[in-house]
């Protein structure tokens, strides 16, 4: 059978986000390496299983320099999986390059122990410390729900933007203010300007304030201004939600 | 140290220069050493109030560029020897203040005083910012009607966000004063009640000046009206007003205009 007779549908690319550590290592590089003997002293085994990516952009370096640190990671068993910031011909074959720079996360600080080094003041940027230990790569997950908690009363002029998840105010929210959330709305006190949920597409959000008295509800775009909702309805505890594209208001009183 | 109060309240005409007169009269006539530093560049009142417009010589922008000392632009009031103005420019604008100038000026003030009370003027631009910008205390001028209460709520909102002390992750302490506040037209529904504005400002209530013609009439004689008239309605919601602002605490009364046989017997004091 030839390969011309395979399905073209056969052979698929499969895009995934792993989450790497990068080393950014700076000079004197022997001082770097032995904070780094410092670090395995302590959890032997800690990079065994880990991408490890080197980021040399902030610092340059000779040719052997650079082979020379290759060279020293390996033999403290670091995969190197891609480096960035050298010449492509120092590359080779086995260390990929990486597009543009990639996305930094937020680093988590690993507690040392009792013992951890004294560390002289100045030295205290992330590139110094080996990052922090991360779960083992995933195909990246759903982020989780997050959400938005604020316990002061929001003034006019203030906008509060959430795309992440649902706000909860603690308060109420002036005329003149504003809360757009990706999730829902709660706001346990009266809401008097304008309140945009679902702002990243999502219709099952709601809004829920104790009392109503908004300039504006929206609900994944669709709004209500202060005209168009029912009289009945003003000053009393209200639940907003999305019914087939017809914004519902319903008393929750 | 000296506590650095802004006048402030977002809405113009509401009663800022006037409060800032009586308020600090009234605590200079507790013995407190007191100025009051107009902010209002180019539409300078606090002096024309206070009746020293004809002797202004130098004024906080000199100051601030360096033109005079402090010393020769403060003017001291001819009635209570513990109060002091420093008055703003009539014919610069207020680009001519900057932060810089402004926080020296500050500094030296807090030195010389107990009080440094500074006249914001209205708005929510830079003249208004620098006033408020070095503030320990905020006294938050609303009258009850709502365009002068959401003009507030923004004021209130700026002084959490551009403040020194905001900035350092304090708080300005905010105290409400309602002012020409009638309390025949708010029964009536006419006009916002205490209680509605309390609900939407939601800061501690220091006072409640009452609407009188006392006001314009001490303006016009060019005295702060707890100095022009001390038995009136507003001086003495002024002077309980200036009595709470140093800690006191005073049951909340908002006096009557004509004092009548029972409240001149028990007049006075706040009961």
């Amino acid at each position: 059978m030839s390969s011309a007779a395979r399905s073209p549908h056969a052979f698929r690319f499969l895009g995934r986000s792993f989450l790497a550590l990068v080393f950014a290592p700076e000079p004197p590089i022997p001082a770097w390496l032995d904070e780094l003997d410092l670090w395995l002293r302590r959890s032997t085994g800690f990079f065994a299983e880990k991408p490890v990516v080197l980021d040399l952009t902030r610092t340059p370096l000779s040719r052997i320099e650079y082979e020379t640190l290759i060279a020293d990671l390996r033999t403290r068993n670091i995969r190197l999986v891609a480096v960035e910031g050298v010449d492509a011909s120092w590359r080779g074959p086995d260390l990929a390059p990486l597009g543009n720079g990639g996305r930094s996360t937020a680093i988590v600080d690993l507690p040392l122990g009792d013992d951890a080094p004294n560390r002289a003041p100045g030295r205290a940027a992330p590139a110094d410390r080996p990052p922090a230990p991360v779960p083992d790569p995933e195909p990246a997950a759903p982020s989780a729900p997050a959400s938005l908690l604020i316990d002061v009363p929001v003034r006019s002029g203030q906008s509060v933007f959430f795309p992440d998840g649902d706000v909860t105010v603690i308060g109420s929210v002036a005329s003149g203010a504003e809360i757009v959330a990706g999730g829902s709305i709660h706001i346990y006190g009266t809401l008097r300007g304008r309140a945009l949920a679902g702002s990243t597409g999502n219709s099952g959000a709601r809004i829920f304030c104790n009392r109503l008295e908004a300039e504006l509800l929206a609900i994944d775009g669709l709004y209500k201004t202060a005209d168009d909702i029912p009289e009945r309805l003003v000053g009393h505890m209200v639940q907003a939600r999305l019914d087939r594209d017809a914004l519902l208001m319903t008393p929750l009183d | 140290m000296a506590k650095v109060l802004v006048v402030t309240s977002g809405k113009g005409g509401v009663g800022k220069t006037t409060s800032t007169a009586a308020l600090g009269a009234a605590l200079a006539q507790s013995g407190e050493n007191v100025v009051v530093v107009d902010f209002d560049v180019g539409l300078r009142n606090l002096d024309l109030v206070m009746g020293a417009e004809r002797r202004v010589v130098y004024d906080l922008i000199n100051v601030v560029q360096g033109d005079a000392k402090l010393a020769q632009a403060v003017i001291r009031d001819k009635r209570l020897d513990t109060l002091s103005i420093l008055p703003a420019s009539q014919t610069r604008d207020k680009d001519a203040l900057t932060e810089e100038g402004v926080a020296r000026v500050m500094d030296e003030l807090r030195a010389m005083f107990d009080w440094v009370i500074c006249d914001s003027p209205a708005g929510i631009e830079r003249g208004a910012v620098l006033a408020m910008r070095h503030a320990d205390m905020a006294v938050i001028v609303t009258n009850p009607e709502v365009s002068s209460v959401r003009d507030s709520d923004r004021i209130i909102g700026l002084l959490d966000a551009k403040t020194v002390k905001a900035e350092k992750g304090e708080t300005v302490s905010k105290h409400l004063l309602l002012a020409r506040y009638d309390p025949a037209r708010a029964a009536r529904a006419d006009m916002l009640t205490i209680e509605d504005v309390l609900d939407i400002l939601s800061i501690p209530l220091l006072g409640v000046i009452p609407e009188s013609r006392e006001v314009l009439r001490a303006s016009n004689i060019g005295a702060p009206v707890t100095l022009a008239n001390p038995a009136s309605a507003p001086a003495r919601a002024y002077r309980d007003a200036a009595r709470r602002l140093t800690g006191e605490l005073l049951p909340m009364t908002v006096p009557a205009d004509r004092a009548g046989l029972f409240g001149r017997l028990f007049g006075g004091r706040a009961a």
